[in-house]
């Protein structure tokens, strides 16, 4: 019944992925025990066969990654109420949980699951939410992670992140043969992968499109790189950039009528704009420094970019149509990779220090800077669409792995995947179009 | 590791070329580690030709066979300056290349893991350029030089610790 786990230490929360091959290990390394306590009655299940996928131990290890909440442990449970009726809230009362979370899943159909659920306030005894859903087995997961998001939004009042997606780059290298290198799409959670492209040369630098539908990335699949722009619903993809020298950093506009990228095809690295409909391009940037790593401020008006124009890799603003830049960053030698928070108030970073490359956020009125991170080789840090987390890559035993943050650097966990080198998060915009509930 | 195989290998073949006298011949093959590539090679115009017509006694040429060896120079962090040993490599090539205006080649910058993957993009364009600048300084037609940068995409070297990374951050003379 003890919930008091302070700075919990490396606790290993295992799920099983059922997904072709891999096996995804997600570990919690720094943790906190404040945080609302909820307590989830694990689902009941009706029908002949189980699922595989358990919708209450995904919500449960949502929640738990969150940092919001303190998930009350079940062997503590004195009763394990599934309908509305069998609910005694002094039982959870007694657990100091306040808030609870009930459901069942039913094989309603054949490959038809009917979903219920229903969140409580233990002190106030009544209900704060409470859905149904008719869904296949293949949309469960997601399912799941709507049940997250609502509950994520009832008891902090902002709405959770929980059915987003990530894409992000893996190598593998087989004993012989070729390196494989594969640009992934998967939940939040790092469950449900799904293979983009896949390509013997390097990719890199996967950026969503505002509406979560296309990806663009760089490839090397020519030998140099090019971008690209790849529709995820129907597979095709477009070659966007294949200028002299390198082609990279592609970023959209917030509208998704612009791309931002960088072209050294006037001999050095500098930031330009190509409208996507004409493929008109407009130079930014004119300094004979590297200019790259551009990315828009939410209301698009202003990039913040990567420039080495001072002697060391700094962050920059200028306004979206060009101009003069001011520099964002002065603590250390190395700020590169920045990008915004959807609310245009901060923006994360990799920032070095004596210790190594870590992930830090600025808040930009009043430009103070906070390291998230203890690692050492930390990169490639990206928002979660509600502004509470930062997904970044970084290396464990020499290998590469994802790992989030909570934005206020109190939570962080890793994503381990079972093989392969793990490298170039992005989280993906919120998904209007996964809504099921009734 | 694979650095050192390579670098083993050739130390060889410049060894073995220093003995055979004819230390040109490095020149036509196509790369560093294609080591069949350097026993199989044909004569090509040796360079006594276009050293100021002086011939060499057998120390220069073992050194100037040591140097075309080289196929990779190596630069700093963050850095795209060449320092001595790399402009000692850079001559070499760019005499070879100045002697046998047929040959062309590519310039791979690289990087290590350290820092945002496209800023070493651009950072590894910057090292490529560097050595291109000073072929074309030293009498090399620009349009017989191409550029290319992995930036940090393709380490030679896996491991994360100093050793590695300076091995990493180089520029890859390939000769086409």
């Amino acid at each position: 019944m003890q919930f008091s786990l302070k700075w919990i230490a490396v606790t290993g929360i295992l799920l099983w992925s059922f997904s072709a091959r891999a096996v995804l290990t997600i570990e919690i390394t720094r943790g906190v025990d404040t945080g609302t306590p909820i307590a989830i009655v694990p689902f009941s299940w009706e029908g002949p066969i189980k699922p595989a996928q358990n919708v209450s131990d995904i919500v449960e290890a949502d929640l738990a990654r969150s940092g919001r909440f303190a998930v009350l442990p079940r062997k503590d449970f004195i009763s394990t109420p599934h309908e509305d009726k069998d609910v005694v809230f002094k039982d959870w009362r007694i657990l100091k949980a306040e808030a609870l979370t009930i459901g069942s899943v039913r094989l309603a159909a054949p490959g038809k699951f009917q979903v219920q659920f229903r969140l409580y306030d233990v002190f106030k005894q009544t209900q704060i939410a409470g859905f149904r859903y008719n869904v296949s087995a293949d949309l469960l997961r997601s399912v799941a992670h709507q049940i997250s998001d609502i509950i994520y939004e009832k008891i902090t009042g902002e709405p959770g992140a929980f059915s987003t997606r990530i894409a992000y780059v893996t190598r593998e290298e087989p004993p012989r043969g070729l390196p494989v290198y594969k640009l992934q799409v998967a939940d939040s959670d790092g469950f449900n992968a799904q293979t983009v492209v896949r390509s013997a040369e390097p990719l890199m630098s996967p950026a969503w499109s505002p509406d979560g539908n296309r990806l663009a990335y760089v490839s090397f699949e020519d030998k140099r790189s090019k971008v690209y722009v790849q529709n995820l619903t129907d597979g095709r993809r477009e070659l966007l950039a294949e200028f002299t020298g390198i082609n990279s950093a592609p970023a959209w506009s917030p509208d998704g009528t612009r791309l931002a990228l960088t072209l050294s095809r006037d001999g050095n690295a500098e930031i330009y704009v190509m409208l996507l409909n004409s493929r008109a391009l407009k130079r930014l940037t004119f300094d004979p420094a590297i200019d790259t790593e551009p990315s828009w401020s939410p209301d698009g008006r202003d990039i913040i970019f990567t420039s080495d124009r001072a002697g060391s890799p700094q962050i920059y603003r200028m306004n979206a149509s060009g101009g003069s830049a001011e520099r964002l960053t002065f603590e250390g030698d190395y700020n590169a990779r920045s990008s915004f928070a959807a609310d245009g108030k901060s923006i994360t970073f990799v920032s070095r220090s004596q210790s190594g490359y870590r992930i830090a956020v600025m808040r930009l009125d009043n430009r103070t800077q906070q390291v998230l991170t203890d690692t050492s080789l930390d990169e490639s840090p990206s928002f979660a669409p509600n502004g509470r987390m930062i997904i970044y890559a970084t290396e464990v035993r020499g290998r590469g792995v994802l790992a989030s943050a909570s934005a206020d650097g109190r939570v962080r966990q890793l994503f381990k995947f079972e093989e392969g080198d793990i490298r170039e998060p992005a989280w993906s915009p919120y998904n209007r179009e996964l809504q099921y509930k009734e | 590791m694979k650095k050192r195989k390579h670098l083993a290998a050739s130390l060889l073949i410049a060894f073995a070329f220093a003995l055979a006298g004819c230390a040109g011949e490095e020149a036509t093959k196509p790369t560093a580690g294609d080591e069949k590539g350097a026993a199989s090679a044909q004569t090509a115009p040796a360079t006594d030709k276009s050293a100021a017509g002086a011939s060499l006694s057998d120390r220069e040429k073992q050194r100037r066979a040591e140097l075309l060896a080289q196929r990779r120079v190596y630069f700093a962090f963050d850095s795209s300056t060449i320092d001595d040993e790399a402009r000692a490599i850079i001559e070499a090539h760019a005499a070879n290349l100045v002697a046998n205006p047929q040959i062309k080649l590519s310039l791979e910058g690289n990087c290590d893991e350290r820092g945002t993957r496209e800023y070493n993009l651009a950072l590894g364009e910057r090292r490529a350029q560097a050595v291109e600048r000073m072929m074309k300084v030293l009498g090399v037609a620009g349009n017989r030089i191409k550029t290319v940068s992995y930036g940090e995409e393709k380490p030679l070297c896996q491991e994360h610790n100093e050793s590695c990374w300076r091995q990493n951050r180089r520029a890859e003379i390939a000769y086409k």
